[in-house]
């Protein structure tokens, strides 16, 4: 698949501040592409390093075949932005807000007038397209600048927090739209977020941000296989298990873990499916009265936290060690 | 090369929501009242007062009518005590005052484009479109400016018609402008709209508020009091000849402080002040 963003080495620093840190990424086409990461991670920084708002200190990068370096127009001119904020022009319209930036795209006048009619009653924002921006609600402003985002359809999207600040319904309804946008024009879409779900829910492939620089990155598989190599299984007991904690499954082969969350509650770390059975049927021989069987999927969140405590864990070693050193 | 159509646009929004703005059409309308017609209409009621032509005899104004250029002197000989006072007073002493109106109405509307988007939240939108920095500058700037130059006509427009029919019942004739006016309002204030815009978007794109914008670029007004100041010591006179000069001088300055606008302006400085 050809890549519609590729990132090599990149760095930037604004003063003394390193914001990005020798990153590397690819984003193929068609793909919804995560960047996760805690506030000032470099995520911000990253969407506007690929729009050429900023030269890099350091590194190479290409956003659709472009250098943003030299071609950051020509970027701007066939990519849409959502920014962190919807930044709407509140004393304007839905109408002459799209108008506005359908223009600075580069669209027709009439282009813009078909494309505004299109957008307005696919974000189901038609009924109040005259009035001023000022008087929407968090979800409308959010639902135009998405549509304000998509005016000229971009071949990239890049979404800044898309759901931030959104009621549970609004955010549903902007993740609908996401998906919808991705598999009509199949543009590929780039998204920060800290909301770890909606990353889980959007998401083909992710990159973990910690201050500028890339903890880990992959599909949500790859990522789970970095923290924990096999697959996990809870199984709930009918009653609670006095032998709970005896060594009945210890030396099983391919068992890789047990985690005892209560007496009626275990979580196994196994190697493959074919593992399954045979611990069921040791844990029903010791006397177990099981419930249920569910494998278990790591949550993306547990995926993070993880990742972002062992660089903890790592950055302390690292301090300690130079502590001693100096 | 520029895409006027992305400057035009850039106007077009930015006048949308001037007009939109109620505190912004209020300040624009507010000084041309005061200053265009309130004070020389104070003038014209005064001197119609039993007993004004007493009071408007002073022996200071003939001696400033007789140090005064032959040329500028010309449109007045004939006057009575009244008509002369009035004609000195709202004809010539008042001209520098016309020009802090394109300073003010510049100012209060070049002061929102880049710190007023940058309060508003909207800058950072409107950069990442593919408008040149010129042209998101030129934009902005002529956005100020064409409001500024028709309020500082329209305002000449009513000064005219205040002057000549509040004045009607002393004059008995249309007796207003002078010829130093139109290099005032046709050579000078536009001159003067354009430094001040050019200023000022460029203080707006430094700073991080409206107000510190506007704050800044207002203390401008500080050179029209030195005009007024030097016409009413006599040491400086708003001849067509000096009109010319100052409009010159003005237009000059202008030029510069836009070229080095142009070349200070860029978004990377934009995002960064907006971080800040």
């Amino acid at each position: 698949m050809k890549p519609i963003i590729e990132v090599q080495q990149l760095s930037h620093s604004y003063g003394e501040n390193v914001a990005i840190n020798q990153l590397s990424f690819k984003v193929n086409q068609g793909e919804v592409f995560g960047l996760l990461g805690p506030n000032g991670a470099g995520k911000t920084t990253t969407i506007r390093l690929l729009n050429g708002m900023f030269e890099p200190s350091a590194g190479e990068l290409q956003v659709l075949g472009y250098d943003p370096r030299r071609d950051g127009a020509s970027i701007r001119k066939v990519a849409g932005v959502l920014t962190e904020t919807p930044a709407l022009y509140e004393r304007l319209t839905a109408r002459q807000n799209l108008k506005f930036f359908g223009t600075l795209a580069g669209l027709t006048p009439s282009k813009i007038m078909e494309r505004t009619e299109e957008l307005l009653h696919l974000f189901d924002l038609t009924q109040r397209a005259n009035d001023r921006t000022g008087s929407y609600s968090k979800g409308m402003k959010q639902r135009l600048a998405i549509a304000r985002a998509w005016m000229n359809h971009p071949k990239l999207l890049f979404l800044d927090e898309p759901t931030s600040g959104l009621d549970p319904e609004a955010a549903v309804q902007v993740r609908e739209l996401i998906v919808d946008v991705r598999q009509k024009e199949g543009t590929t879409v780039l998204i920060c977020t800290h909301n770890l779900d909606e990353a889980q829910r959007l998401c083909d492939r992710l990159l973990i941000l910690r201050k500028g620089a890339a903890l880990a990155q992959g599909s949500l598989a790859d990522l789970r296989r970095i923290i924990s190599p096999g697959l996990w299984l809870e199984i709930s007991l009918f009653e609670p298990f006095t032998k709970i904690n005896d060594e009945w499954l210890q030396g099983m082969a391919g068992l890789l873990k047990i985690d005892v969350l209560s007496n009626q509650t275990l979580r196994l770390e196994v190697e493959s499916q074919a593992v399954i059975p045979e611990a069921v049927s040791r844990l029903a021989a010791a006397g177990a009265r099981i419930l249920r069987v569910q494998p278990q999927e790591i949550s993306l969140e547990e995926v993070y936290l993880r990742l972002q405590s062992n660089h903890l864990v790592q950055a302390e070693k690292e301090g300690a060690a130079y502590a001693q050193l100096s | 090369m520029l895409n006027f159509r992305n400057i035009k646009i850039i106007v077009w929004k930015d006048l949308l929501e001037v007009k939109q703005n109620k505190s912004v059409i209020i300040s624009l309308a507010m000084v041309p009242l005061i200053i265009m017609v309130i004070l020389p209409l104070v003038f014209l009621i005064l001197a119609n007062q039993p007993g004004a032509a007493q009071s408007f005899n002073d022996p200071d104004l003939a001696t400033f009518f007789a140090n005064l250029p032959a040329s500028m002197t010309a449109p007045m000989r004939g006057m009575n005590e009244i008509q002369l006072t009035l004609a000195l007073l709202l004809g010539y002493m008042f001209a520098p005052m016309f020009l802090i109106l394109p300073i003010m109405t510049s100012a209060s509307i070049a002061s929102e484009s880049f710190a007023g988007e940058r309060e508003r939240k909207t800058l950072e939108a409107l950069l990442y479109t593919p408008a040149s920095d010129a042209e998101l500058f030129l934009g902005k700037a002529l956005a100020a400016f064409i409001p500024s130059i028709l309020v500082s006509l329209l305002s000449f427009v009513l000064y005219t018609v205040v002057l000549n029919v509040g004045g009607f019942p002393l004059f008995g004739q249309i007796w207003f402008p002078f010829s130093p006016w139109y290099l005032l309002v046709f050579w000078i204030s536009p001159g003067l709209a354009a430094f001040a815009v050019g200023l000022t978007v460029l203080i707006s794109s430094k700073v991080q508020t409206f107000m510190g914008a506007y704050q800044t670029s207002s203390a401008m007004v500080v050179l029209v009091l030195g005009l007024v100041a030097g016409q009413a010591a006599g040491v400086l006179y708003l001849s067509n000849a000096v009109s010319f000069l100052i409009g010159f001088i003005v237009w000059l300055a202008a030029a510069i402080l836009i070229f080095f606008a142009i070349q200070q302006f860029n978004r990377k400085s934009l995002l960064v002040q907006q971080a800040n």
